[in-house]
Parts: C-alpha cells; structure tokens; sequence
C-alpha cells in the first residue's frame, strides 16, 4: 500500500474542555507555522514516491482562511505526488463552514470533509464547549452537500454523563437523515491535561459509569448496523466499504505515513518519530535548517507485533491467527474467548465480535509475548 | 607427599573468594595473564551471576618456594549455602588447612564463623587472611582484632592482601607451604579414596574427583565403589589444571580425578570411599551419608505438548546432578509433569534455573513442601510429599512434620528480632550461647515447614544481613495438620493446595488469596480466589475483570503511547498456564508461599 500523508493545523478558535491533541486558541501564529510547514515539505520532498492518501487534521484546519489553505496546498501538491484518485480530506468545524467555505476546500482539491459535528443536541454542544449549534451543523452538512461533496464523515462524542441513550440514539438519527458515508462516534475519553480530567479529579463525573458507557457502545453498534453501516473499527461506521477512512486505515495496518507540522507523527515501516508540539520550537528550528522532531523510536519486532495485535483486534479485519499462537497458552485463550462470544474465527483471521470491541484494548495482552 | 597441600578457602559471600583463587592461579603462572577472565572456579553461568559456587572443584597449583623447592597445592573450592553443607563437609574432609578469608572493611561476618566452626571440626589449619586492605574503608586494626577476639585466631599469622590489587598473594602461597600440614597417609596401604564432587563429560562419563588418603590407584585397576560395591576399570587418573591432565597414578595425599567408565553421576554418591577390588580397605572412610531430598515440588512444562522435551531435559539433567530426585507426576489443573525432590530452596532455585537456561525449557513450578507422615487409622503409615495425596481426613489417627535445628548467629542487638520471628514459625526449645563478645548464637527447633521458602530471607531482613543460619534435621513430630485448598472461579486447583498447620491455617489462607490476586492478571471475567478447609471457605479475594472501554482512539498516527500503555501492563506475563478459564503465571503458584510484607 503507498503511504499516506498527513498535516497537521494546530489552531482552533477555542480549546474544548475534552480534547488533548496539540492546538492553540489564536490564530497569530500561523505565519510562523505556515513558513516552518513549507520548509518541512521542502525538506522531504524528493524522499517519498507517491502517496495515495492526504489528510489535514487537527486543531481546526476549517479555522484557517481560503488563502492560507491555498498555499498550504499549493506547497503540498508542488512538492508531493498524490494519485489521482487519492483520498484527500480536512477536518472542519460545523461553525467555520458557510457556502463560500465548503465551494472553495471544493476547489483546493479536498474531496472528503470530516464535520466535528459531535452531538445534535444543544445542550451535550455547550456542554462539550462547541460553539455551533445543532441547526448550524445540519446547515454546514446541506452546504458540503451543495459543493458536490460526495464523501462527508461525521464525528460525534458519547458516554457522556448528560446525554442519556435517549438523546444520543436521537442525534445518531439525525445524523442519519443525511446518509453520511462515514461516522466516527467516540466514546468520551479523559485526557491527561483537559478540564475535563480536572473536573473528573475533582469529584464531577463527566464520563458515565463503565455498565453504562457499555451499554451505549453496543447500542450505538445495534443502531448503526440496522441502518446499514458497517462497524468495522471500533469507533468508526462506515455506509460501505469504499467510504472505510482509508488514510486512518494506514494507522492501523503499519502502513507507512509522513505527518507534517507540529506534533505530528510518522512512520516508516519500522522507526515512527514525533514533531515538537510547539509552534514555536517548530518554526525555529525549521528555520535554522533543523528537523523539527521532538522523538524517535525503532520498533522491534516485539513490539510491532504488540501493535499489529493492539490495531487488529480494533477493527473488523482482525488479526492473522499465526500472530496468536506464539504463547503457549494462546490456542487455550482463543478456545475461551470464542466460548464467550468475544472472539469468532473468519477465512484465518481472529475477528473481535461487537462484544469483542468493548475488550479490544485488552485482547493483546491475552497474546503478546 | 611431603611436596602436597590439600586446602580449601572459606568466606562470607562477597568477601573476595573467588578473586583470590584467580589470583593465585595467575601468580602460579598456570594461565597466561592475556588468557584470564575472572572467576575461573565458577564454571557455571548461575555461579558467575550470583556470585555463589553450586559445585566443589578443584585445582591443582605449580608453586616454588624461595629455596627452590616444588610443590603442588590442591585447592578445593566448595559450595558456600547450607542446602550444600554436605558437600562442603566432604570437600573439607579432603584438607589439611583452610584459607580464612575475611573482608577488611567489612570484618568477621556471622557467615565467617559458621564456615570456621566447619573447619574446626575437621580439625584443621586455619590460615586467616586480611582481604581487600586497598579500599580506603579498611580497617585493618579493628579486623585483626576481631580475629584475635571473635575467632579466637593468632592475628599475627594473619596475612594481609587485596587480591584484586594482586598484592599479598606471594605471601598467602607462601604461608600455604608454611603452615598448612602435608598430607599423611601410606601409599603402600589399600586404596582408600574420598568421593567429593563428581561431574558428567558427555565424552567420558563421569568425572569423578577424589582426595586420595592411602594407597594409589592408576590406570587398568579395577575400583569398587564401597556405598554399593559396584566395580569399575580404571581409564585415566589425573589432576585437575585448566583442563584435566592424566597422570600415571594417583596415591596417597594427592587431589585428582578418575575416569572409570561411570555413566552418569547418579552412579556415585558423594563421601564414598573408593577401594580396589582385589585389595579392598577394611572398611570406608568415616562420615558417608546418603543425600536425601527434603524440600519437593512439582514442574510442568508450561505448554502441554512439551512434554517430552522436559523429559529428556530431565534427563541430561540429571547426569550431572545426584541430588535430584524426580518421579513422575500428574495434576489435573497443570497436566502432566514430575514429582522433584530437592536438597533444600536453593538446590530448587538452581535447578529450574538451569534447566530454563541450559535445557530451553519453559517451565511451571508449584510452591515447594516438605514430606509429612501420618498414621491412619488402619494401622499404616504413609508418607506424602505432595499435597494432593494429602489423605481422608477422617482416616488420618496422627499426623507428623519434620522438625530442624537451626543456628542462627547474629550479633547481640538484633536477638529480640530473631526471636520473634522464630517464634512466630512455631520454634521450641531455645537455647543460646555467646562464642565471642557481641555476638550470639540461637538454636531453635522448627518445623522444616516454617522454614522453606523466605524463612531466610526474612532473617537476612531483620538482621540487616547479619544473620547466618544453619540447620541439621531432627526428626518427626507430632503436628495438627490440614489441606488447605485452594478455588479459582469454585474450581479447586490441585497444584495450588497446601498442608498447613491448622492454627495457622486461616492467616495462611487469606494471604494465599491476596497474592493470588496480586499475581493473576485481569480476565475478560471476574475472578474468584478462594482458599477452603474440607467444604468450607475460609478466605477469598477477587479479581476484577478488564475494565469495558473503548478508550484513546488511534488517530493521528500516536500508535507509541497506547503501545506503552500495553507495555507496561503486559509486564511478566511470559510465563502463564491455563487452569480451567484462568490464566495463571508461574509466579503464582510460587507467591502463595510467600507471607504478608515483602
């Protein structure tokens, strides 16, 4: 598979209280940003044969104006192959996207919008710290709609402790009336450094309790299945296999990619490396001709293994059965876990079941050596 | 003979035995400087590692003296842990005199005096020797006094050295010369000839070496070994340099080894005496005793099918190790597997270590016990050493466990501390003596039981490492026993169950429990640990089941964190074994011994 390309915009109009990807709530940096994302691309120009997937993510890319995403664009097409039918997509804000907005990433060449529409419910939006409202988001859908997008992701966030199942069953419906050909739904995570994780330290619960958060999983697995998506990651459904996130899927097969601008990751096939998380260190050292990169690892083979069997089990596809019998107790546990319905055996692949998925970030460590 | 000295080194662990035997071998000159690695004696990679020697061996060292004169000096260097301490009583039997040597820094040690008690038994010349004097911490002064106090020694024999700096070694030979008596015995006299190690060449059998105190034995004999007056023809004596180096014959006084087409270790027994047939001594050296294991437990190998592997890795095994005893054995929570008998925690460590490491197998080991006794009431007594064939309650009329005398000796201050820990193990008549100012030895009668496993430890613990302990076994004696069962998930696992003295058995029960909850990983399902005398429970803990999350989405390409995460949770979890629906580690089977704090 060709590998897959990534840039990474780290601004946003305000912080959310749950996110804890890189991002700051102001928009002066990005000249400094967008001189170091240039002298990035530049830098590797000529040391990558084609990629067949762009995705720009965030922060809020839709945050930047028509004209810097031009040149960020311009900067990526002059100096990287895409293929013609590659799979090009940005992250966007429901709040950022006005008619203009969704005719012009039309035209930059983006053929894939994914909305951080989050919940159809006014209230889960203010709590969650969202600036648009539900109406707003249905609006920026018809209007991504009318540009001629034909591949539009929907994000939303769940567990939470105010949305009960009622109001989250109801937003997925809603959802639906647009037939999305993709959506991410995301169980509420506590991140290191959010408020969230402050407040959930200080005694608030933010996250339903774990019985819960279980039930709205395999609900929202029910719910999405019946209207014909398929739940082939973890968090992500998609209408058919074609609209599968084929740039996240690179993540998830050790396919090779390069991430570009701060805090971005890559990867190679055996050694991943990270960037600096700030702006700042990041446009410095671009400028004195440096490599932004904050830390880099080697993968042994143990250790590719470990995530071969992390990754598989989250999706669909499995794990190959030859990466399970390398404990002695292996082929006992795989006995087990298909007698309890977690597990079922598919053309040579260990396939985790939708009861499976709620231990998907457990069943390695029934394997790894 | 006169040109002989047999002795041996004796030390606290880390007070520089095995640098010195290096030393003198290179100021023997009998390996090149350029050729040397360190630890020559200490064969075995486990020896090197902790710094401990398994095996005695012996050395034979070209030395002149200033007047010209030859001499050839045996060192026999022994094992220094008490589940050994029969061995070194053969390897001293072979002496005249010993090497005491004591850390300058660190000065007499409880360890030193055990060992030089040892020495002193066999009546013989104790050389005492000041080491490492180049660490500005040593005090030479305050050391010799203890010498002269502690060990009741002439401190002005003592010699001063640093093997590691190589100072001081000239003067340690020449003492040997000096000091230590030559050997005495008659040539001309029948053959006797005491067995003190005994190791397999897979080209020649096995190895056997010997101190030989009368007569001569060569090439073309025939020997008969005295313990059961098997015979033999004699291929090759020698003595030991580097490598084996035959000789003509070997007679009296000397230190060597015979080839005589033994197969396998378990043929000899070590502190028999060697005769010749048509010339055979009246009668055996004194002090033979035939090892028998006291400490048992059961291995498997961790996956089913390697079985047969085990076997034959038992089997090369055991060539070079008599003291094992295996049979087999079969647990319907572990499988197939075998029954071992050990001389004591330590022999138990090393064998599983070796056959891990030298064997490649990959094995599970249940927690070990002692052989208990009961008397039914039909009149028969039976032995168990394993407590699955713990049996019918209701038929038991009495049962027994056997007892050791322990001496611990420690300096005065930690008394009250040992006290109560030999207390705590159920320890009877106490009796305390004071060898030297400062310092005091306890006995105590103990059940074996109370002692396998961290009794040590815990000594070493509470004395901060001052604590040396010795045991003899005593016998068997009455006891109120019970088998304490152990259920995971309502399903008794046979290998986790214990014999345990019923007063106790409760606190036993729960701390069994809570390691097995510390030791068991999280399941896709709870789990229950339970701990039950005949049908009723008496303790329990649980593990809870993985938590049902769909945590940290794997986006943006940040793979490494959420691998880390994996990482460190799946931290030594090499090593597990189903047992019904759970997942066991080895580690498991071994904890439930191990009591509250670590």
């Amino acid at each position: 598979m060709l590998p897959g390309l990534y840039v990474h915009v780290p601004f946003c109009r305000s912080k959310c209280p749950y996110c804890g990807f890189y991002s700051i709530a102001s928009s002066t940096p990005v000249e400094r940003w967008l001189d170091g994302l240039k002298r990035e691309i530049l830098y590797h120009k000529d040391r990558f044969g084609q990629f067949d997937t762009l995705y720009v993510g965030g922060g809020t890319p839709s945050f930047l104006s028509t004209k810097v995403l031009e040149k960020v664009m311009a900067s990526l097409f002059d100096h990287f192959h895409l293929t013609s039918n590659a799979e090009i997509t940005i992250e966007a804000n429901p709040g950022d996207i006005k008619p203009s907005k969704a005719t012009a990433l039309k035209m930059l060449g983006f053929n894939r919008v994914n909305l951080g529409v989050q919940s159809f419910n006014d209230d889960v939006l203010k709590f969650l710290g969202r600036k648009h409202s539900a109406e707003k988001a249905e609006k920026a859908i018809e209007y991504l709609r009318s540009a001629d997008f034909k591949n539009i992701g929907l994000d939303f966030i769940y567990g939470l402790k105010a949305q009960s199942m009622k109001v989250w069953i109801n937003t997925l419906h809603r959802a639906l009336a647009f037939q999305p050909e993709h959506l991410s739904c995301y169980q509420l995570t506590l991140e290191k450094g959010t408020i969230f994780d402050r407040l959930s330290h200080e005694g608030n619960r933010v996250i339903l309790p774990e019985k819960t958060a279980a039930a709205h999983f395999l609900a929202t697995s029910t719910f999405l299945e019946s209207k014909g998506y398929s739940h082939y990651e973890v968090s992500n459904f998609a209408r058919d296999e074609r609209f599968e996130a084929h740039h996240n899927r690179k993540y998830w097969q050790h396919v090779p990619y390069l991430g570009l601008g701060p805090s971005a990751h890559s990867f190679d096939g055996k050694k991943r490396w990270w960037n600096v998380r700030s702006v700042k260190k990041y446009g410095d050292a671009l400028k004195k001709g440096q490599l932004p990169i904050e830390g880099s690892e080697m993968l042994t083979k143990e250790q590719l293994h470990l995530e071969s069997l992390a990754l598989g089990f989250r999706t669909r596809k499995g794990v190959d059965l030859e990466y399970l019998t390398r404990l002695p107790t292996s082929k006992e546990v795989l006995l087990m876990l298909q007698q309890r319905g977690l597990l079922k055996i598919d053309k040579g692949r260990a396939v985790p079941t939708r009861r499976g998925y709620l231990l998907a970030d457990s069943l390695p460590l029934c394997f790894s050596t | 003979m006169k040109q002989i000295r047999n002795f041996s080194i004796i030390a606290h662990i880390d007070h520089g035995k095995s640098t010195l035997a290096d030393r003198m071998i290179q100021a023997t000159g009998l390996v090149e400087t350029r050729d040397f690695r360190d630890q020559l004696l200490d064969t075995m990679d486990i020896e090197r590692e902790r710094g401990i020697t398994i095996k005695s061996q012996a050395i034979t060292l070209p030395y002149v003296d200033s007047e010209g004169q030859e001499y050839a000096l045996n060192l026999i260097d022994t094992p220094g842990h008490v589940d050994f301490s029969y061995e070194v009583s053969r390897a001293l039997a072979s002496c005249e005199g010993v090497l005491l040597l004591v850390d300058a820094a660190q000065g007499v040690e409880a360890q030193t005096m055990a060992n030089l008690f040892a020495a002193m038994e066999h009546d013989l010349e104790i050389i005492p020797v000041i080491n490492k004097i180049d660490l500005i911490s040593a005090d030479i002064e305050q050391t010799k006094e203890q010498i002269e106090m502690d060990l009741g020694l002439d401190s002005d024999l003592a010699i001063l050295c640093s093997a590691k700096e190589g100072t001081g070694i000239d003067d340690v030979l020449a003492a040997i010369v000096k000091q230590i008596p030559p050997p005495e015995g008659n040539a001309e006299d029948p053959l006797k000839a005491v067995i003190f190690d005994a190791h397999y060449d897979p080209f020649r059998g096995t190895i056997v070496s010997c101190r030989v105190f009368s007569g001569s034995v060569r090439p073309g004999d025939t020997i008969q070994l005295m313990y059961n007056n098997a015979t033999y023809r004699v291929e090759e004596v020698g003595i030991f340099r580097l490598a084996r180096e035959p000789k003509k014959f070997l007679s009296a006084g000397e230190v060597g080894y015979i080839i005589s087409g033994i197969k396998t270790v378990s043929d000899t027994r070590i502190g028999d005496t060697i005769t010749l047939k048509n010339n055979p001594a009246p009668e055996p050296l004194p002090g033979f005793k035939e090892v028998k294991p006291v400490v048992f437990a059961s291995i498997y190998p961790v996956a089913s099918d390697e079985y047969r592997s085990l076997v034959d890795a038992l089997e090369k095994y055991k060539l070079n190790d008599a003291s094992l005893v295996y049979q087999k054995d079969s647990s319907a929570a572990l499988g197939l597997g075998f029954r071992c008998g050990f001389l004591g925690l330590l022999h138990l460590e090393i064998v599983q270590e070796r056959l891990e490491r030298e064997f490649d197998q990959s094995l599970i080991m249940t927690s070990p016990t002692v052989q208990y006794r009961f008397e039914l009431t039909n009149g028969d007594e039976i032995t168990v050493d394993n407590p699955i064939y713990y049996p019918d309650p209701v038929t038991i009329s009495k049962a027994f466990e056997p007892y050791i005398r322990a001496s611990i000796m420690i300096p005065e201050r930690y008394m009250g501390a040992v006290m109560e820990l030999c207390l705590e193990r159920r320890g009877t008549n106490s009796q305390f003596s004071y060898p030297s100012t400062g310092r005091i030895e306890i006995q105590f009668d103990l059940p074996l039981a109370e002692v396998i496993y961290d009794f040590y430890d815990k000594l070493k613990t509470v004395t901060q490492g001052y604590g040396s302990f010795d045991y003899d076994l005593l016998d068997y004696r009455e006891s109120d026993l019970v088998k304490l069962d152990i259920l995971l998930n309502g399903e008794k696992v046979d290998a986790l169950c214990q014999i345990v003295f019923k007063e106790g058995a409760r606190t036993r029960a729960l701390n069994a429990c809570n390691r097995l909850k510390e030791e068991i990983p999280r399941h896709m399902f709870k789990i229950a640990i339970q701990g039950a005398i005949g049908g009723t429970i008496i303790a329990r803990a649980t593990v809870n089941a993985f938590r049902k999350d769909v945590t940290a989405k794997c986006y943006g390409g940040d793979i490494t964190r959420k691998r880390k995460l994996l990482e460190k949770q799946k931290k030594g979890k090499k090593r597990m074994k189903m047992v019904g629906s759970v997942t066991v580690p080895q580690s498991a089977f071994i904890a439930i011994l191990r009591s509250d704090d670590k």
